[in-house]
């Protein structure tokens, strides 16, 4: 074995000076490598998202629109976690809207990690589906928010007349069994969206 | 120093989780599924034999008291490459494991072995020493997991075999202290009659 460099001060110092540049040059040109793919791996998974909310559509609008969540004392959280907008996607068939994909939020899980719900709305206000697409709330318990069962229950419902609360709060939804705080965050991302959508409608946002 | 030996010490003897229960944390937190399990103990393989491999390469040129950082930043490097990499081109694995792959950094079995192992040893025997440990920390972990998932979730590698609920329990954290604790006595009676 070679000798071991000693300890001295100048050694230590230029060793650590070359670990950590060679660490950041191998660093920076991997993230400027995978820059591309992971935004395209991104846009990808929203698509997908977008695709199993909404009706049957074949174009979608590629400018971003984001609109401001208006002032809502229904919201668990009035400063909607410091965002002020959601992100709206308009999907079109043979030129028409068919539907509008809204990507919100909630910050009132079990978890601190933001809970992440693109709603498919039909232009006329009806929830088509919806599909989490970021939670970690409580394995066996809370992940049950991620299941057909309970994202079904909000299939065609019009927030107009479905109350987006939990029936133990005289609302509608059927919670997850022994999981009312996921539960309640679901129903609060979804207020958040139809209020959200609600008023971008009002404001002529959805015309034919 | 017979390399079979080094590599098949992973496995039973020295195993990192059953006996020398290093990176007790991520085990503990992860293994909620089989999946996970594997998933988070291939990518700790990875990482485990990168930094063995660097490390072992580079250590003459290391002095003694700065050796500890300089392998955490070679570590926390492959981490993040890792991570990186995942997550362009396996977006699903990575949505999965999502905060654990960063955790790898503090699992104290890659800097254990770099520090009792790697730094000290050949080339070779720090691959296979690498390769050997990596895969019996996944073994521990797919083991684990497939147990929790059996017990607190009826299903295993995500199939259901049994209908409705489970013992919920061994999803959760205790679950994970109970299923390791008995695994561990099973071990330790496997080696005392062996």
């Amino acid at each position: 074995m070679a000798k071991k460099i000693k300890s001295s001060f100048i050694n230590m110092v230029l060793t650590l000076m070359i670990i950590t540049m060679v660490a950041s040059l191998a660093l920076g040109s991997i993230y400027n490598l995978t820059l591309e793919p992971i935004r395209a791996a991104k846009k990808a998974a929203a698509e997908r998202a977008i695709r199993l909310v909404l009706p049957a559509f074949d174009s979608l609008s590629s400018d971003t629109l984001w609109v401001r969540i208006p002032i809502d004392s229904t919201l668990a959280d009035q400063g909607n976690g410091g965002q002020d907008s959601l992100q709206f996607f308009r999907a079109y068939k043979e030129g028409r809207l068919a539907g509008v994909a809204v990507a919100t939020f909630s910050n009132q899980g079990y978890d601190p990690t933001q809970i992440q719900i693109m709603v498919g709305f039909r232009p006329d206000g009806v929830i088509d589906s919806t599909v989490v697409t970021q939670q970690k709330e409580t394995p066996g318990l809370g992940t049950k928010m991620t299941s057909p069962e309970f994202n079904g229950q909000f299939a065609g419902r019009d927030p107009a007349n479905f109350r987006l609360l939990v029936k133990k709060e005289g609302g509608d939804v059927d919670a997850i069994t022994a999981s009312t705080i996921s539960s309640n965050a679901v129903c609060d991302a979804l207020r958040r969206a139809y209020r959200t959508f609600e008023s971008y409608k009002n404001e002529g946002g959805i015309e034919e | 120093m017979n390399q079979w030996k080094n590599f098949s010490k992973g496995f039973i003897k020295d195993n990192p989780v059953f006996v020398l229960l290093l990176g007790l944390c991520p085990t503990l937190a992860v293994t909620s599924s089989a999946i996970n399990g594997l998933g988070m103990g291939l990518a700790t393989t990875f990482v485990l034999l990168c930094s063995n491999i660097v490390v072992t390469l580079i250590k003459d040129f290391i002095p003694n008291k700065v050796r500890i950082p300089s392998f955490i930043v070679i570590i926390a490097s492959f981490v993040t490459i890792v991570e990186l990499v995942m997550q362009a081109y396996s977006p699903a694995l990575f949505n999965a494991l999502g905060i654990f792959i960063p955790l790898i950094v503090v699992n104290c079995l890659v800097l254990g072995r770099a520090e009792g192992f790697a730094s000290k040893q050949g080339f070779i025997s720090s691959v296979v020493d690498g390769l050997g440990m990596g895969i019996g920390f996944t073994f521990a972990l797919t083991l684990l997991g497939a147990i929790r998932e059996m017990l607190g979730n009826g299903s295993i590698f995500d199939v259901k075999f049994t209908s409705g609920d489970a013992i919920l329990l061994f999803v959760l954290q205790p679950g994970a202290f109970i299923v390791l604790g008995y695994l561990i006595a099973l071990i330790n009676k496997m080696k005392k009659t062996s």
